[in-house]
């Protein structure tokens, strides 16, 4: 449990520097896009991009959703989370119009779905789960045909370019890698210059490398201004690259908010380990905030609220205990997810990567581990 | 734009075409295969009592029937092949989800069905006229006509087969199956007057009669044969309606 949430800081430093960028990059306008066009289409667009209140989609006896309401606002990256079956392909499927809702009010870049799907579909960007390309048509081709309906396509050239496939240009698709699959597709994706793109479970089967690539994509995508939802089950990719989050389960969204907001909601507070030879516990439980301590061979464990931290290292320095291997252990988005979804989610048999190893994580930590290693 | 895609979607789907041996193979070579080897056993030999042959030579009576073949292989193994493959693959989906419309890729079938037909069909001729003498079309135009309508009629049919069939593989094995049904039943095998009678009832209702006919009767000088080339018009224009609504979604 502890060693994955060990190191903290480079997580946060990576998302830091990520907004930073983009902000940046707002300013200059972007990848793939002329400044003004990019200007122009935000400007003549003052719908949300995603607007939904009280979806629901039954197939049969089946409820996909019962009940989904979210707003995505420009520019913004809305990751949907939860576990498997919980209705988040569903929800996205309606958002383009590839499914029919039961009911609820669903406007996406201020057109309806249902009725708008033709021209909803030349604004908007897809990356579909389980779906693929001929495995004999080549990568160019792929981009031309796409590019073709729109009226002002990115020339093929610069988006192979951008999306590092210049050297693939005429490699055929079943030739290419998982990476260079998904950078093929995210390429596709934005190849009309879409105002929103969805991306369904984009980094699935692909191995750590992969992952690693397909996220720097991302987030070039966001750099762009170009709004995202994203539907993932990994909670690293939804942490580092999400402005916010709708978590659903069974069909409901049952919490929202940025991916720090959910952690200090549903985290559990922080963890600190500290060898204590002559430290009482009776120093450090009254202080504010801690909420227990427990005391295992030769180390103290402090749990509580962030702001314990502070009072704990104040304390033992006042004591004159200066431990060398303090270690505190911050809360995941992964915590704050299962706290919300119910442990009962933890390492449900084939679920993923993680299934091979009971009792530890579960099928959500599976990409934490990639990711790590 | 629309013009625009259609014209990208029918490059992309001839260049697909050309880098799919399997499907060349049964449109280009089979029916080749059947002129070297029927032409071998029949000949330019006269048709022995007036009603084997329709009254002409071996050769003058497979010439158009192997053109139908040509038909009958796109109609039957490549279009649907190619449409179950997509939509076994979700490339349909992704193709619908990302605003090009799902008819110019079903239209691009077509033509690049027809292109394929074409030249399988001048494959035909050439190898039927160098290894034999048959007798030239009386009405090359009505050969024409009849052999463009029921080229798109079958491969209607074809989008038909795709569009029911689950996979590929499914969709070939199906259309393969088909295809040699329709070649011994349809009239480019046994001529239909020398069939069972059974067979020969159900050989009528084979895609491949009508145009088999309608493709004889201008090559024998016996005119248009309206009344096929209006069984063909019915086959496509019901196989392309069955065809959007079942891929319209």
């Amino acid at each position: 449990m502890t060693s994955r949430n060990t190191p903290p800081g480079p997580a946060a430093g990576v998302r830091g520097t990520g907004r930073a960028r983009r902000a940046g990059a707002r300013v200059v306008g972007g990848i793939g896009t002329s400044p003004e066009k990019r200007n122009h289409v935000v400007a003549s667009t003052p719908d949300l991009p995603v607007s939904v209140r009280g979806l629901r989609k039954s197939y049969g006896s089946v409820h996909a959703v019962r009940d989904v309401s979210f707003d995505v606002a420009p520019g913004e990256i809305v990751g949907i989370l939860g576990p498997n079956g919980c209705g988040k392909t569903t929800t996205v499927e309606c958002l383009q119009g590839l499914r029919r809702p039961d009911a609820g009010e669903i406007a996406v870049l201020g057109l309806d779905p249902r009725t708008q799907a033709t021209a909803l579909r030349r604004r908007i960007g897809s990356q579909l789960q389980d779906s693929a390309l001929p495995d004999r048509i080549r990568v160019h081709e792929a981009i031309r045909l796409f590019g073709s309906v729109g009226s002002s396509p990115v020339p093929v050239d610069r988006l192979l370019d951008d999306w590092g496939l210049t050297a693939k240009r005429r490699a055929a698709f079943g030739s290419l890698s998982g990476g260079q699959r998904q950078r093929l597709f995210v390429a596709l994706a934005l190849v009309n210059s879409p105002e929103l793109v969805f991306l369904d479970e984009m980094t699935t089967g692909l191995d750590p490398a992969a992952r690693r690539e397909t996220w720097r994509l991302l987030e070039r995508v966001r750099d762009l201004g170009t709004a995202v939802v994203l539907v993932t089950h990994f909670m690293d990719e939804a942490e580092r690259l999400c402005d916010r989050l709708v978590v659903m389960l069974e069909g409901e969204v049952i919490e929202t908010g940025t991916p720090a907001e959910l952690i200090r909601r549903h985290g559990g507070g922080i963890t600190a380990t500290f060898t204590a030879d002559g430290v009482e516990v009776g120093l450090v439980s009254g202080l504010p905030g801690v909420r227990s301590v427990r005391r295992r061979a030769g180390s103290l464990e402090v749990s509580g609220e962030p702001e314990a931290l502070l009072h704990l290292g104040h304390a033992l320095v006042g004591a004159g205990s200066l431990p060398s291997d303090l270690r505190v252990r911050q809360p995941s988005l992964e915590d704050a997810f299962f706290t919300l979804v119910g442990e009962g989610s933890r390492g449900r048999p084939g679920d993923g990567a993680g299934s091979g190893d009971p009792g530890s994580e579960g099928w959500a930590t599976a990409g934490t581990r990639e990711g790590v290693a | 734009m629309t013009g625009r895609v259609l014209r990208e979607a029918s490059r992309v789907e001839l260049a697909l075409l050309l880098r799919e041996p399997v499907a060349l193979v049964f449109a280009l070579a089979l029916p080749v295969v059947n002129v070297v080897v029927l032409g071998a056993v029949f000949g330019d030999q006269p048709d022995p009592t007036e009603d084997v042959f329709r009254g002409v030579s071996g050769s003058t009576y497979y010439t158009p029937a192997y053109m139908s073949l040509v038909a009958a292989a796109v109609g039957l193994i490549v279009t649907p092949t190619q449409l179950a493959g997509y939509r076994e693959r979700g490339v349909l989906r992704r193709i619908r989800a990302s605003g090009l419309p799902v008819s110019a890729v079903l239209v691009s079938q077509v033509v690049v069905g027809l292109v394929l037909a074409v030249v399988g069909a001048a494959l035909v001729l050439a190898v039927s006229f160098a290894s034999n003498e048959p007798d030239v079309p009386a009405d090359v135009f009505g050969v024409l006509v009849a052999f463009l309508l029921g080229t798109v009629a079958l491969t209607l049919l074809g989008l038909v087969l795709g569009a029911l069939l689950p996979t590929a593989r499914a969709a070939q094995g199906a259309g393969v199956m088909l295809w040699f049904v329709v070649l011994i039943l349809g009239g480019a095998g046994p001529p239909p007057d020398v069939l069972p009678d059974a067979m020969g009832v159900v050989g009528t209702f084979t895609p491949l009669r009508p145009l088999v006919i309608a493709l004889q009767d201008p090559w024998f000088g016996n005119g248009w044969n309206v009344v096929q080339l209006l069984v063909l018009l019915g086959l496509g224009v019901a196989s392309g309606a069955v065809a959007a609504v079942r891929l319209r979604r």
